[in-house]
């Protein structure tokens, strides 16, 4: 029986233009959706994979603003069995703040009982892009850590983990507990069914205050990168412009 | 004192790595220190002593030993880790990529320190090396930029890709000292690292991140039996060819191809995305090519307005007529 905990986090749906609040903290919610990452869409699926392959449970873990019970349920509605919310103003965290928040949940839930054989993460975030919270977890909670693979199996209290190396497909083995971050791209992540819905409603999710005050994130501002001016040739409309574009590629030298 | 974690790769230092020592560079004159290189397992680099002594680093040190024979990122850490303490190092920079953002993770773990990710810019190095830092570094795939405040020693950054171009020191430079150590890793670190590693087929290993020239498709393909031209035009170019995230969503093409933030980052010198939109996910994994071309029925879409060149039509009619005219000219 493996229990998985997965962590997520609720992020801007940037897919246009972007704005900034007039703070220059975030991004201006008005005009953007929330989601998770490809990366942490593919960690619930595992997630529940890794847990109804032997009978355990998924334990989805997010720390964020209230709004985030959106994301969980999201991940309740594709299998996931609990959900937790440390409920916290993401803005003033930095990465090591949230790994302490994630091994705080890790550890009080140990001491009653419920512990967590893996726990996976995304491979970073889509807003913040730290590339080290499942790390800093792992430090925190002295276990070993694989990072950025796209497949995660556990059999006999190992898991193995495959992602893309330098050299090629890389294997990781790691006995149990243990922490791995995920890549988008191994698994395809299921839709969530009627009934699956219906029990994400239901499912009462644990809410719980950071531990700590936040050491910081160190952001003193954002900024929009400035904005080019459009300076595109049109080479032609249709496949008249076919002409043109070769003349262009011979001029290159890509074309011969 | 810089320490810079180099990559290597059959040719000697990686790209990326070139471009963090130029950077480490900049620093250096801001800073006043010394740049030093660490390059973890492997064969004794002397290739690298000379090639890296042009990029102005000072000495290159070289941790072996059996923690060293296959990657895991906890040992990787613990030899920059005592190569840094070695030298007293405040600065501590590594590539973007993948390990460098792993090595460095653990490192700022260890430490207790902040590591800031994918830095475009020292904004501000602040009176003296003990002085506040602040450096600006690339959030939301890009499309936003970060000021991060960086006050504890040492400072810990991985360097986005392609926010600085390699270059040599504009003095001629002696070629760096070579150290070899060892290192100390503990168990506990040796539990996570490669066990075995699959080589693959030649045409996907890497093809789409060093090919000058990168043919992309994306919802304009129509469904996947709308590549049929894409795939052509990027033969007839020896290019390699990549998609939108839509594309691999929608399970059009492998999510191999997949050019954006959760996909590969390219840099070709000539990209040619067809009837991709350009929303930020996707520019995120393009923006650095030199010249793009798009092919796009959408005058006005995000790809089309930040173009080099641009042909306003359907890819599914533009780009046959583009293969025809390059058979036609060729026969």
């Amino acid at each position: 029986m493996t229990n998985v905990l997965v962590c997520i986090k609720r992020v801007p749906d940037a897919a246009g233009e972007v704005t900034l609040t007039s703070d220059a903290q975030a991004l201006d919610a008005r005009f953007v959706g929330f989601t998770v990452s490809a990366h942490e869409s593919c960690a619930v699926e595992l997630a529940v994979r890794v847990a109804t392959a032997d009978g355990g449970t998924a334990t989805v873990l997010t720390l964020g603003p209230s709004d985030a019970v959106e994301q969980l349920r999201s991940a309740l509605g594709v299998g996931a069995a609990a959900a937790v919310l440390v409920e916290a103003d993401t803005i003033g965290f930095g990465p090591a703040d949230v790994a302490k928040e994630i091994a705080a949940v890790v550890n009080a839930h140990a001491a009653e009982g419920r512990t967590y054989d893996l726990i996976l993460l995304g491979n970073d975030a889509a807003d913040t892009g730290d590339f080290q919270v499942g790390i800093r977890l792992a430090h925190e909670l002295g276990r070993p850590v694989v990072n950025g693979v796209r497949t995660v199996e556990v059999a006999g209290g190992v898991a193995t983990a495959h992602g893309d190396g330098i050299d090629g497909v890389e294997t990781y083995e790691v006995p149990l507990p243990a922490v791995v971050t995920v890549l988008e791209g191994g698994v395809e992540p299921r839709y969530p069914s009627i009934t699956g819905r219906m029990k994400a409603k239901k499912t009462k999710i644990e809410m719980l205050a950071p531990t700590g005050d936040p050491h910081g994130s160190g952001r003193v501002r954002l900024t929009l990168p400035p904005a080019q001016p459009s300076t595109v040739e049109v080479l032609g409309t249709g496949p008249e412009a076919a002409a043109a574009v070769v003349a262009l590629l011979q001029r290159m030298g890509v074309a011969r | 004192m810089i320490l810079v974690f180099v990559e290597t790769g059959a040719t000697g230092a990686t790209e990326v790595s070139l471009e963090c020592a130029t950077f480490a560079r900049a620093l250096a004159d801001r800073t006043d220190g010394p740049v030093h290189a660490v390059v973890v397992g492997g064969e004794r680099p002397d290739v690298l002593v000379g090639e890296l002594g042009r990029y102005g680093v000072a000495a290159v040190h070289h941790v072996t030993g059996d923690a060293f024979s296959a990657y895991g990122g906890g040992a990787w850490a613990t030899a920059v880790g005592t190569v840094r303490e070695a030298i007293d190092a405040d600065y501590v920079l590594a590539p973007g990529t993948p390990r460098g953002m792993e090595v460095l993770a653990h490192l700022g773990a260890r430490l207790d320190v902040p590591m800031a990710a994918n830095v475009v810019a020292v904004t501000d190095s602040g009176a003296n090396e003990t002085g506040p830092l602040v450096v600006t570094r690339q959030v939301l795939g890009g499309a936003v930029l970060e000021e991060m405040n960086m006050s504890e020693r040492p400072v810990l950054l991985t360097v986005a890709g392609h926010a600085v171009e390699a270059r040599h020191a504009a003095d001629p430079a002696p070629p760096a000292a070579l150290r070899e150590l060892t290192a100390e890793v503990a168990d506990i670190d040796l539990v996570a690292r490669v066990t075995a590693t699959e080589p693959v087929e030649a045409d996907r290993s890497g093809a789409l991140t060093s090919s000058p020239v990168v043919v992309g498709a994306g919802r304009g393909a129509g469904g996947p039996d709308g590549f049929d031209g894409v795939v052509e035009l990027a033969e007839l170019l020896d290019a390699a060819l990549g998609v939108s995230r839509v594309v691999t969503s929608l399970g059009w093409r492998p999510h191999h191809e997949q050019i954006g933030q959760t996909g590969s980052r390219i840099s070709p010198e000539l990209y040619i995305p067809c009837g991709i939109s350009g929303a930020i996910q996707h520019w995120a994994g393009c923006a650095s090519s030199k010249t793009i071309l798009a092919i796009n029925t959408d005058e006005n879409a995000p790809m089309v307005t930040k173009a080099t060149y641009a042909v306003i039509g359907d890819m599914a009619e533009v780009v046959p007529a583009i293969n025809a005219e390059i058979r036609r000219r060729r026969s």
